[in-house]
């Protein structure tokens, strides 16, 4: 890396450039979007010169859509609590059911136990849309459509495979002989597993934590059919800004944009945990 | 009973099903007594670290029982064991400074911080770690962190010491050096200790008696003088001793007046019968094939012996080691001295009796060493 001369460097720098404008120009605009009324999203040609108004996010933050026919009630911010609600108690229960399980799976090989991970993997093989309709009818049978325990039980679906496997990477990464070392010197499995395996592990099942997050809060099918408004996350929510009199885009932009913020502010806190997780777990037995 | 700390009894150990998987341990029976140290010695695959995880409890035993201090261990977690295990990986624990991974072995015994202080400051002494008690394992070398990881078992007072390879990466002048410290250190404090190695001489250097195996089957188990000079079979002969035993195979005819040996190539080997006793002319002339072993040190030149031919002549600083066809085959001598001997020329060759050591040409099992039986 030193190595470079000044022309590579520069070169470098403009190809880096081009990388970060090309992903993050999207999300600049609709941040942009959000400050704008339809009227000046929608002029040609289109300018990043405008009057900013804060009108969107009063009309979110209040739930009164001011449309040319007329009012209309959203729930927006109730949805935006209950993508905060299904995702945080999904990636919890994941991260309880799946990380021992995981550990199990990394440390003892037992009777099928390669069956039962492949199995649980296989869950993310086949399209939502195709196991929808018969759990649709087991949740009308068994009471659980349209309660946050059965949208949180489907989540489940999304978080619990992708927690398994990768946690279940970082603990065959750790040297058994480390565990080993601290059970030989007076401790119980239990207590190894909570102060050696779940700490070396740290960084994995934070990132684990926060991919099961990501993916839980970007569904949408299984909350479009198996809970009605009240219950709905902001992927379904945001349905409400197509109305009657046209599509809403500067309230779409600016759910955007309150909708990202929980996941980046995450995102943002985890990855200063993952690096110096990642540093500290260089050792490798 | 109360001196001895390990009783292993037909101890078998299968990877996969029992009878069926890989059968790494066969039958192992072993005695430790008490402030013994013992090597387990053999190649890489031999049995011997399977065999130390079953002692520490980190292996299932599928047959037989384990005894520690009189008690059967084998169904118990290594929690109830009472042994310290320096492992062959380190495995230190990563976000911990070495002097806190080393007073961790003692944490469970509840000790005041003075005492614990105390006791790490002498055993990183002892392995000259002094100066890198507060770094982390990731900031050290490998043969630092070994020494850590030996510092962090030899702490203990436990009933058993296990250490796995435990100075394989140190610097051959440090582990001259701490070889001899350690050994001072655990007979000081009567400490009883199983290494596992496949460095002979750190077997002889460190072990009371040692343990050769080869295949899962524990081969010979004895004191490092009696292995050497007492080989049970072809294997521990030709296993222990650098450079290795030279060995040539043979068969045997033998008269009242002498024993001859005849090797490949048409080479007679005739000694008179008195040479050796009754016993072992007896044992040696019912066998047809036996395979003669002889250690390259014993080895003498003489203008009337057999003749060889010299295939490699090397001054090694302080030893001469000569290679020579002979007998089909090739006969290491060494000797101490500078010798100046061309590539090609022939010398005489003589193998005396009581260096010789035979071997059953089937088995392997030793027949006799020198004028004695085995």
């Amino acid at each position: 890396m030193d190595t470079m001369s000044p022309i590579e460097r520069a070169l470098r720098a403009v190809a880096l450039t081009l990388v970060v404008v090309f992903f993050m120009f999207p999300i600049f605009w609709i941040f942009l979007m959000s400050f704008q009324t339809n009227e000046t999203i929608l002029s040609i040609p289109p300018s990043i010169v405008f009057s900013p108004t804060l009108s969107n996010y009063a009309a979110l933050i209040t739930g009164k859509l001011q449309t040319a026919a007329g009012t209309l009630d959203i729930a927006f911010m109730r949805n935006l609590g209950n993508s905060i609600f299904l995702s945080v108690t999904s990636v919890a229960v994941a991260l309880v059911l799946g990380v021992p399980a995981a550990y199990a799976f990394a440390r003892h090989k037992f009777k099928g136990s390669e069956d039962i991970a492949f199995t649980l993997l296989s869950f993310r093989f086949a399209p939502p849309l195709l196991v929808l309709l018969p759990l649709t009818q087991y949740f009308q049978w068994l009471g659980l459509s349209n309660t946050y325990f059965g949208l949180i039980w489907v989540y489940q679906l999304i978080c619990l495979p992708l927690i398994l496997w990768i946690v279940r990477g970082y603990f065959e990464d750790i040297s058994a002989d480390v565990e080993y070392a601290y059970r030989i010197a007076g401790h119980s499995w239990f207590a190894t597993f909570r102060k050696i395996a779940l700490p070396l592990a740290g960084p994995g099942i934070a990132a684990a934590g926060l991919l099961a997050f990501i993916f839980a809060w970007n569904n949408f099918v299984f909350a479009l059919v198996l809970a009605s408004a009240d219950k709905q996350p902001v992927t379904v929510g945001a349905l409400a800004f197509i109305t009657s009199s046209g599509i809403q885009y500067g309230q779409i932009a600016s759910a955007i944009v309150l909708s990202v913020t929980p996941t980046l502010a995450l995102a943002l806190y985890a990855q200063r945990y993952l690096v110096e997780g990642l540093s500290l777990g260089a050792v490798k037995g | 009973m109360t001196d001895t700390a390990l009783l292993i009894r037909d101890v078998d150990k299968f990877y996969g099903p029992v009878d069926y998987g890989v059968h790494a341990v066969k039958k192992l029976n072993m005695d430790v007594r008490k402030g013994e140290i013992i090597a387990l010695l053999g190649s890489s695959g031999c049995g011997k670290t399977s065999t130390l995880r079953m002692i520490a409890g980190f292996e299932a035993v599928s047959r037989g029982t384990i005894s520690l201090g009189g008690r059967e261990v084998q169904t118990f977690a290594p929690v109830r064991r009472n042994v310290a295990m320096a492992f062959e990986g380190y495995s230190l624990y990563p976000p911990l400074t070495v002097r806190e991974n080393i007073a961790f072995a003692l944490k469970a015994s509840k000790l005041s911080q003075g005492v614990v202080d105390e006791k790490v400051a002498s055993i990183a002494k002892l392995l000259e770690i002094e100066d890198i008690l507060g770094r982390y394992p990731s900031s050290i070398s490998g043969g630092q962190q070994q020494r850590a990881s030996l510092g962090r078992a030899l702490i203990r007072d436990a009933n058993l010491h296990l250490l796995d390879e435990p100075m394989g990466q140190l610097e051959p002048q440090l582990r001259a050096v701490l070889r001899g410290r350690i050994k001072h250190y655990i007979k000081e404090r009567g400490l009883t200790a199983i290494l596992v190695t496949h460095d002979q001489t750190e077997a002889n250097a460190l072990a009371d008696r040692i343990a050769v195996m080869e295949g899962g089957v524990l081969q010979q188990f004895d004191t490092p003088q009696k292995i050497k000079e007492r080989p049970a079979n072809l294997f521990t002969g030709t296993f222990v001793g650098e450079p290795p035993m030279n060995v040539f195979e043979a068969s045997v005819t033998g008269s009242e007046a002498k024993v001859s040996f005849g090797l490949k190539d048409g080479v007679r080997l005739e000694y008179p019968a008195s040479d050796f006793s009754h016993a072992v002319r007896d044992a040696l002339v019912k066998r047809q094939k036996v395979v003669l072993g002889i250690r390259p040190y014993a080895v003498r030149r003489s203008a009337d012996g057999v003749a060889g031919r010299v295939a490699v002549n090397q001054w090694l600083g302080d030893q001469t080691h000569i290679a020579a066809d002979f007998a089909g085959g090739t006969m290491v001598l060494v000797e101490h001295d500078r010798t100046e001997l061309a590539v090609g020329q022939p010398i005489g060759i003589r193998l005396d009796p009581s260096s010789l050591h035979v071997f059953d040409g089937e088995s392997g099992k030793a027949i006799s060493h020198g004028v004695e039986l085995a």
